[in-house]
């Protein structure tokens, strides 16, 4: 099993044209076997891009496919509008790769969707996408790194730490149900709490990989969580355990504040939880190893 | 980006908030003209993105020229935490009868703004927080609602605010609102916030952050920018539209992505290597942005190998194994070179880097190996 999406769901392709980063990325991760079905595009409805039939409107697409998620990786500017748009055509699960929107945008956008569209998801923005492992692909991960199967269910703030943790299992020989980059923004759409709820409830995953990094206090909250609910073995690393206090590190998020937000603050409060800590990602592969090992 | 005090005083009158009459100097003889001009007594102070300015000795109370002119002095050119006084603010002292403290930022806990209002300003916010919690009236602001004025004066008497004080400090608390939310403002706070003995509120101070992300929709921003001071090695990265911060070490680190740039710097370190410094050359990045960044990295003279960690997910193995070939015709790089290369088209990228002469470049299977080559390298050479 996996979490989120399956080989069941039916993606969408927002702002689909034959030089988007859209439809690169769609095309990878439909020849990784994601069922990519339509794509939309306000001045190409009608149009066929490499045999996706192009919308003029995420409604139209849902209309005439049934997609079940939506993959926007649209600038900035449009971005908020690309995610609304998605919601009112009744997407459950949408994907957001988009860098560099303004916070501003993404508290207004986490909080319409909050009270207005409760039965939507959105991962990111900023983040890789999602990927389960054989199934299906939403987002920018290079499919090869992912190794079906299970039993670890991934998840990371960081996108390229995501990609390097996921691939120091896959070089283990160690399988993954569901990988979930949920982004570095302020506001992200999904938590580590929600990826920790859904893998714990997840019969498949068996143990828990997550990705932090310096900033903010979503780890700490993470390891509060994980203390009070989540019963499956969890091993984490903290990007930036060697970065100077109070400099940005490029990310939004990333801004070292007070003792929460360092990595040695995020590193005790999951040690406190019960969290095996790594000192870096391969240590991590490592330690996971040693997990999986034991889980018979 | 954050402002010095002057210019985000600048910023809250674009959105109607009162502040002192004042005007910026960078010499002694401007700041006793301007001081001059605004009538005495004035506050000379110094422009710096630093707190605790006040207790370093940067904000002094002139009655007169003479005063003016050596507190000028004084302050120009002072260190604040590192941080060297090139400009001053000189403004009309005002009559205070209370000092309060007013903000706006976000709470990334609970995905609202938070709004914060203590009748217990002109000191360290954060020792309030700590020692009277109480103290401070919080309240969260939906993005979707707004802060109307009701919601303002709801907390000004929350906090306890003088009588006197509670309807022109909700107003005022309003217009912060629509600078921090219009503004694309990180942070927009007010410490202190003032009631003068005149009944007036206004800010005497202005910390105001600006989300970058924003800047698209903020062509007035230009006239910030100009205005930062940095270390030259992030001047130029900036120019050059690269996420750098200088760090002290010998060994030159490239990544994409700042989880895995920051990454690289703790596993260097913890192979008894020094970071030369943070650099993520962004998602997507291209063979124009990887020869940029060598040329960053091989202007610090304090380099001595240089290590680029790419995996690859919207960033694509072929082009950033082009963008160093590119470099390394373009510029003389000084330092060897140790790549580890994975993700989208690694293998394409593995094939051009392999043309290159081993002692101009070096490929590693995984990073902690990388990592080591690369800080044996920088011993080896220093």
């Amino acid at each position: 099993m996996s979490i989120f999406v399956n080989a069941e769901t039916t993606v969408v392709i927002q702002g689909i044209s034959p030089t988007s980063q859209g439809l690169y990325h769609g095309l990878r991760n439909r020849a990784y076997g994601t069922k990519v079905v339509a794509g939309t595009n306000p001045k190409r409805g009608g149009e066929t891009i490499e045999g996706i039939p192009v919308f003029a409107s995420v409604a139209e697409a849902v209309k005439a496919t049934g997609a079940t998620a939506s993959f926007i990786s649209v600038p900035p500017p449009a971005a908020p509008a690309a995610i609304l748009e998605a919601a009112e055509a009744g997407v459950p699960f949408i994907v957001c790769i988009t860098e560099g929107i303004p916070a501003h945008d993404e508290a207004r956008v986490y909080n319409r969707l909050r009270r207005e569209f409760p039965g939507t998801r959105l991962l990111g923005p900023n983040c890789p996408g999602i990927i389960s492992a054989g199934q299906c692909n939403i987002g920018i991960t290079s499919g090869d790194i992912a190794l079906p199967g299970g039993p670890v269910g991934l998840v990371s703030r960081s996108g390229t730490v995501f990609y390097q943790a996921m691939y120091e299992l896959t070089q283990k020989g160690i399988g993954q149900t569901t990988g979930v980059g949920i982004g570095g923004d302020p506001v992200p759409g999904t938590s580590f709490i929600d990826v920790l709820q859904a893998f714990e409830a997840d019969p498949e995953t068996k143990a828990i990989l997550m990705i932090g990094e310096i900033g903010g206090s979503a780890e700490e909250e993470a390891a509060a969580f994980i203390k009070e609910h989540v019963s499956k073995p969890v091993v984490a690393y903290i990007a930036g355990v060697t970065a100077p206090p109070g400099r940005k590190m490029g990310h939004a998020g990333a801004i070292v504040s007070g003792s929460k937000g360092t990595a040695k603050a995020k590193m005790e409060a999951l040690a406190a939880a019960g969290v095996l800590v790594a000192q870096n990602p391969t240590e991590a592969g490592e330690k996971m190893a040693e997990v999986v090992r034991h889980l018979g | 980006m954050d402002l010095f005090e002057y210019q985000g005083k600048q910023y809250f009158a674009r959105f109607g908030i009162p502040t002192s009459p004042g005007a910026v100097a960078d010499s002694v003889e401007e700041a006793v003209a301007k001081a001059e001009e605004l009538g005495y007594p004035v506050v000379v102070k110094a422009q710096v993105k630093v707190g605790g300015r006040g207790k370093a000795g940067g904000v002094k109370l002139a009655a007169n020229a003479e005063e003016a002119r050596q507190h000028a002095q004084a302050i120009l050119g002072m260190d604040i935490k590192g941080h060297v006084v090139h400009r001053l603010w000189i403004e009309r002292a005002s009559d205070i009868a209370k000092e309060y403290y007013a903000s706006f930022t976000l709470d990334r806990s609970a995905k609202l703004h938070l709004c914060m209002v203590s009748a217990k300003g002109g000191v360290d916010i954060e020792e309030v927080a700590a020692t009277d919690p109480g103290a401070i009236a919080r309240r969260h602001v939906d993005p979707v609602d707004g802060f109307p004025l009701e919601a303002a004066r709801e907390v000004v008497a929350a906090a306890g605010l003088d009588e006197a004080a509670r309807e022109p400090a909700a107003a005022l608390l309003v217009q912060l609102w629509d600078c921090y939310d219009q503004g694309d403002c990180d942070l927009a706070e007010i410490n202190p916030l003032i009631l003068t003995t005149d009944g007036r509120v206004h800010a005497l101070d202005a910390k105001v952050s600006l989300d970058d992300n924003a800047a698209f929709r903020h062509p007035e921003w230009a006239e910030f920018a100009g205005t930062e001071t940095e270390d030259p090695r992030e001047k130029l990265a900036k120019e050059k539209g690269l996420q750098y911060v200088g760090l002290d070490g010998e060994v030159g680190i490239i990544a994409n992505g700042a989880g895995l740039a920051m990454s690289t710097c703790d596993v260097v370190e913890q192979v008894g290597g020094k970071p030369a410094n943070f650099l993520d050359i962004g998602g997507g990045a291209n063979a124009a942005q990887m020869a940029n960044a060598l040329e960053v990295i091989n202007a610090d003279p304090k380099v001595r190998a240089i290590f680029i960690n790419i995996f690859g997910g919207i960033t694509r193995g072929e082009e950033v194994a082009n963008g160093i070939v590119e470099a390394l015709g373009r510029v003389e790089i000084a330092s060897p070179i140790v790549v580890r290369l994975d993700g989208t088209n690694a293998e394409e990228g593995r094939r051009i880097l392999a043309q290159v002469p081993p002692d101009r470049l070096e490929s590693r299977p995984t990073m902690i190996e990388a990592a080591r080559r690369a800080a044996e390298l920088a011993r080896q050479r220093a």
